[in-house]
């Protein structure tokens, strides 16, 4: 069972941190290194990437048939989105089990499999 | 079942098909002997039903309570998976208690949703959303093993605790108390107590459930009203079940792993052993409450605690807590009934009633509504 993991948080804007909050900052993000380094060994994560911090995304958008680029994250919320993983693992209770070890916010969520569909 | 067939909604119509099938027979032929384990969990109530009707219901009741326990060991497997299964923590939690009253105790969708005052159509798709989950995102249908289980083991008896709370104190404007969802609690407890023994908690919400149960028949009086604790009459409480409930606490306790059922339903021990509400042991109550804070903390717990410590250190040091909590509890039509009742005793009638009137305002239940206008009057 495949299932994307989205990770909430981004390094963007790390620099403006200072003392104890950056220290924190910086030791979960070895803790991140860590955790894709071990699940990939593992074989579990099978994708996945960082991404770049929300002040270099660009929406693609559709108003009244028109279509409008914008500046920033389509997603509205508290939590950005700072990476992904595609991870195979046999159900959800093993992703949670993986997803408990990610130093900060995670969304799983099942992909949907076309493998079964016919051609054409 | 559920294992076998590898999907939840293909077992459970399975499940209802042999169900029917059993209960065409069984009024003609009478139980089995030993009859299929699982089929007994999932058919208790409707069988209880219709054996409801015939004449030797007590005789068969009896014979169909005994047979919950499973024989077969991969059975009690089985049905430990589909309790762990309806209460997994990725589902909403309505959607585990309503899971749980329909795979588990057998309850029909009708039945849950007016159990919990919700429309029919609403329930049902909160079920098949609930399904839908389990099967897209593979909710496994296994115990959760090791250092796993006591969380998910909490989220268990949060459905219980929830199930037989919704049952017993009822803020619904329908009925009063609907006993029947408590006591359906209280047989899932036992179940779980019987297919996973010697867990101190779940003996600890068994004996709560038990000892709040034994005091049922004295809650409401011969004319329907409803009488609170410091009012009912003692010898209506339930003294065998009293006893139970105090011998499923030491179990609990001798298993040495406190949690807040065990100290809530020590509470209602104390309760329970007390002659009257006057030679109750407050200093004791009070303590209790101290260490149920330690594992949780609500702002109901305080509200709780201030009743008891009313008792021990008198109307204005309680007042005082109560009104810390105005901010978390002021929808709550206990925190306004409770400083009535403190500003009552302080001889504050102008203000107690105007509390009363807020807690009149905020309640729904019928019975505590009653109440509370029978205090208006004087």
């Amino acid at each position: 069972m495949k299932y994307v993991m989205l990770f909430g948080g981004t390094m963007e804007g790390i620099d403006q941190l200072e003392g104890d909050v950056r220290e924190q900052a910086m030791a979960d993000y070895r803790r991140s290194n860590q955790w894709f380094e071990k699940y990939t060994k593992a074989g579990k994560v099978v994708g996945g990437e960082e991404l770049q911090g929300p002040s270099t995304a660009t929406t693609v958008s559709r108003q009244n048939g028109k279509v409008i680029v914008t500046d920033g994250p389509f997603i509205e919320s508290k939590e950005v989105i700072g990476g992904f993983a595609l991870v195979e693992v046999s159900d959800l209770d093993e992703a949670l089990a993986m997803a408990k070890e990610w130093p900060g916010t995670v969304e799983i969520r099942p992909i949907v499999d076309h493998s079964q569909e016919r051609g054409g | 079942m559920v294992r076998v067939l590898g999907n939840f909604d293909v077992a459970e119509e399975v499940v209802q098909d042999s169900l029917v099938a059993a209960l065409e027979k069984w009024p003609e032929n009478g139980i089995p002997d030993n009859p299929g384990a699982w089929l007994m969990t999932t058919a208790r109530r409707r069988a209880i039903d219709i054996l409801r009707r015939d004449r030797r219901y007590a005789e068969k009741v009896a014979l169909l309570e005994r047979s919950t326990l499973p024989g077969d060991p991969a059975e009690a497997d089985d049905r430990l998976r589909l309790i762990f299964t309806c209460c997994h923590p990725a589902l909403p939690q309505d959607a585990q208690v309503a899971l749980t009253l329909r795979a588990v105790a057998g309850f029909t969708t009708a039945e849950i949703a007016a159990a919990f005052l919700v429309g029919e159509t609403t329930m049902a798709q909160r079920i098949v959303r609930a399904k839908r989950k389990i099967v897209a995102a593979r909710i496994p249908y296994r115990i959760p093993e090791g250092t796993e289980l006591p969380s998910r083991l909490d989220a268990v008896l949060a459905v219980l605790y929830l199930m037989f709370n919704e049952g017993y104190l009822s803020r619904g404007s329908f009925v009063a108390a609907r006993r029947d969802l408590a006591e359906d609690a209280l047989w899932l407890a036992s179940l779980l107590d019987r297919l996973l023994p010697n867990q101190a908690e779940v003996l600890g919400l068994r004996a709560l459930m038990r000892l709040n149960l034994a005091r049922a028949r004295a809650r409401f009086d011969a004319g329907g009203d409803m009488v609170l604790l410091p009012d009912q009459d003692r010898a209506l409480w339930d003294g065998a079940a009293i006893g139970e409930g105090i011998d499923l606490l030491h179990r609990a306790a001798a298993l040495d792993a406190p949690g807040q059922y065990q100290l809530q339903a020590a509470i209602a021990a104390v309760h329970s052993e007390s002659r009257s509400w006057a030679e109750t042991d407050w200093r004791q109550i009070v303590l209790l409450y101290d260490t149920l804070m330690r594992f949780t903390d609500t702002p109901v717990i305080r509200l709780n605690r201030a009743v008891a410590l009313n008792r021990v250190a008198g109307p204005e040091v309680a007042l005082g807590e109560v009104n810390d909590l105005a901010i978390a509890l002021g929808g709550y039509h206990l925190f306004h009934a409770t400083r009535a009742e403190l500003l009552d005793e302080l001889g504050e009638k102008a203000l107690a009633r105007e509390a009363r009137l807020q807690a009149l305002e905020l309640c729904q239940n019928p019975a505590e509504r009653a109440l509370l206008e029978r205090k208006l009057r004087g």
